[in-house]
């Protein structure tokens, strides 16, 4: 059975389409990435699926439930981090947690104690008594990753978990979410529009633009689908080297700029060997420098969409604020 | 839509221990009442105050107008506080749990009238310090019945407040251009057949005006309004706002 189903599933604000009748499914156990730039309907969609907003049209089933006829059920199966703090600052991190555990249907016991477990797996409970104001903004996400944790939901939902935090931050989440995923079991479904993020955690990542799926696919066949790694490769002899390169036959394209090739190659790694064992002295050329780059998930966003996420955040965060505008009135 | 008492009862409970916690905020709504209740009631001990009628003393006219301004200002603002979970996102968080909005609708309102109750009994104390009587203790139980609909009323007002505005930049204004005139209007510092007729019928229109009148009633034993008009009136508000604030609620997008 599939955890998360989605069908088509739309979203119009006062005419502005946010989601666009994407399709996608999540198996049970796995780390699902939504990658796209601010604004490309990712927290939108995740809105949809915790029952937070109502979608325009199409259906999704989470955890088995639909997700408008069975609202409470859906609730239940699901933890939510949202993308900014949703802590009550006036409480201290045991009471945000079990108010949170006593909501959800546990008893006063139960909800002490798994609240005791969750606080241990983000490593606050030398906080917990303190009130949440006092938190960095590392902490209150940590607090909040243990909070979506108490009631032992099937499913995780993350929006932007690590979303202005320091790169230690960053990493410390990143080893929490892994950590869940992998050991606990629990599913995951996370948006994001850091590509390290997408590309370090999820198994399958489905990356979104302007509200529909462009891609969707594990990291490294995404990645794959550029066609491998690029070498560029810096020589003193143009025409000769040319002529070496084109005889390699597990090159399978030969690029020139500014006086820099560009082979493309798969595991580029263990071809840098290969190249510099070229007779050179008999090919006629030297190699001055090598230079081995891995494609990103940014190129494959670049390959899909024709921008890179950081141009595309940039002409949209003015189309975004205003349909936030829209949407808050 | 079920009642799920666990979440009311854990929504109570956290009004409780925000309000413990923030005790600048309670002195912040209880200064202007405090400061009504010490300098008028002390400044016109004793005078002559046209209208005041069987009250006689204007101490015993100003009290349970001085309660009634306490349990507007202070339940209009908890009814409000939602939109302060909204700013800071907390708001999602309850809106994601799966419990019905009307359970924490009503969670919110029992919180508030909580806080309210307590902050006008604080201001009521300090009226029998300064020689506030009451004919028994029968009537004390009378005027928390009172207090606490009249509570009720203006927390619904600030759930429906809180539903129009959607941030918590119109909250000034709320403040100034409706709690204030609602207490001038309602008759809590002066007798209103003091006011021109004009102004008169303008008052009637305030819900705090049979408030205060009920309570005055229950506490010094005289009204000017009929009693019937006061009771039912002051028993009706609650039961309309409250109801129209957890539809709001209820039908709110985040």
């Amino acid at each position: 059975m599939s955890a998360i189903q989605v069908e088509k599933l739309k979203k119009e604000f006062n005419g502005l389409i946010a989601v666009n009748e994407i399709t996608f499914e999540v198996k049970e156990g796995e780390l699902f990435g939504l990658l796209g730039p601010n604004g490309a309907g990712k927290t939108t969609t995740l809105n949809m699926l915790a029952t937070l907003i109502k979608p325009t049209s199409g259906q999704a089933f989470v955890a088995g439930f639909d997700i408008l006829k069975e609202r409470d059920k859906v609730r239940k199966s699901i933890g939510m981090v949202f993308q900014e703090p949703a802590l009550d600052n006036y409480l201290t991190g045991r009471e945000n947690l079990e108010f949170h555990g006593m909501m959800y249907g546990l008893s006063r016991k139960e909800a002490k104690e798994r609240v005791r477990e969750a606080l241990k797996i983000v490593e606050l409970e030398e906080f917990a008594d303190k009130l949440v104001q006092t938190y960095s903004g590392g902490m209150k996400r940590r607090l909040e990753i243990a909070r979506a944790l108490v009631h032992q939901p099937k499913i995780l939902f993350l929006d932007e978990p690590t979303l202005g935090l320091d790169a230690q931050t960053r990493r410390k989440i990143w080893e929490y979410i892994k950590k869940l995923n992998k050991e606990k079991g629990v599913t995951i479904i996370l948006t994001t529009h850091y590509m390290e993020e997408a590309d370090f955690l999820a198994d399958r990542v489905a990356i979104i633009d302007y509200g529909k799926i462009v891609a969707l696919d594990t990291p490294e066949n995404l990645k794959n689908i550029l066609g491998g790694d690029v070498i560029s490769i810096e020589v003193d002899n143009h025409q000769n080297a040319k002529k070496a390169f084109e005889k390699l036959p597990w090159v399978k394209k030969i690029n020139q700029e500014n006086g820099i090739f560009y082979l493309q190659v798969e595991k580029g790694e263990e071809k840098i060997p290969l190249l510099i064992r070229i007779d050179q002295e008999e090919a006629g050329f030297q190699i001055k420098s090598i230079n081995l780059r891995k494609p990103t998930l940014e190129d494959v966003f670049l390959h899909f969409t024709g921008r890179t996420i950081r141009e595309r955040e940039a002409s949209q965060t003015e189309r975004f604020r205003e349909r936030a505008k829209i949407h808050m009135r | 839509m079920e009642i799920n008492l666990t979440a009311i009862y854990i929504l109570w409970l956290r009004e409780m221990k925000r309000f413990l916690r923030s005790w600048s905020r309670i002195v912040g709504t209880l200064i202007m009442p405090l400061f009504f209740l010490i300098f008028l009631g002390f400044g016109f001990k004793g005078a002559f105050i046209p209208g005041v009628g069987h009250t006689k003393d204007y101490i015993l006219f100003l009290v349970p107008g001085i309660i009634g301004m306490t349990l507007i200002s202070t339940s209009i603002i908890s009814g409000l506080s939602v939109l302060w979970d909204r700013e800071f996102g907390f708001l999602k968080e309850i809106m994601v749990a799966p419990v019905s909005r009307i359970s924490i609708a009503i969670g919110r309102i029992f919180g508030g009238m909580t806080t309210s109750l307590i902050q006008a009994i604080l201001i009521f104390l300090i009226a029998l310090g300064m020689g506030f009587k009451i004919p028994s203790f029968f009537s004390f139980f009378l005027a928390l019945l009172v207090m606490a609909l009249i509570s009720a009323g203006f927390i619904g007002l600030g759930l429906i407040f809180a539903s129009i505005l959607k941030d918590i930049q119109g909250f000034g204004i709320i403040m100034q251009l409706i709690i204030m005139p609602l207490v001038f209007l309602s008759g809590a510092l002066f007798p209103l057949s003091n006011l021109p007729r004009f102004l008169r019928y303008v008052s009637y229109l305030d819900p705090l005006t049979y408030g205060v009148e009920s309570l005055r009633r229950v506490l010094v034993g005289h009204c000017f309004l009929p009693s019937w008009l006061n009771f039912f009136a002051t028993f009706l508000f609650p039961i309309i706002t409250v109801f129209l604030g957890a539809f709001f609620f209820e039908k709110s997008e985040l």
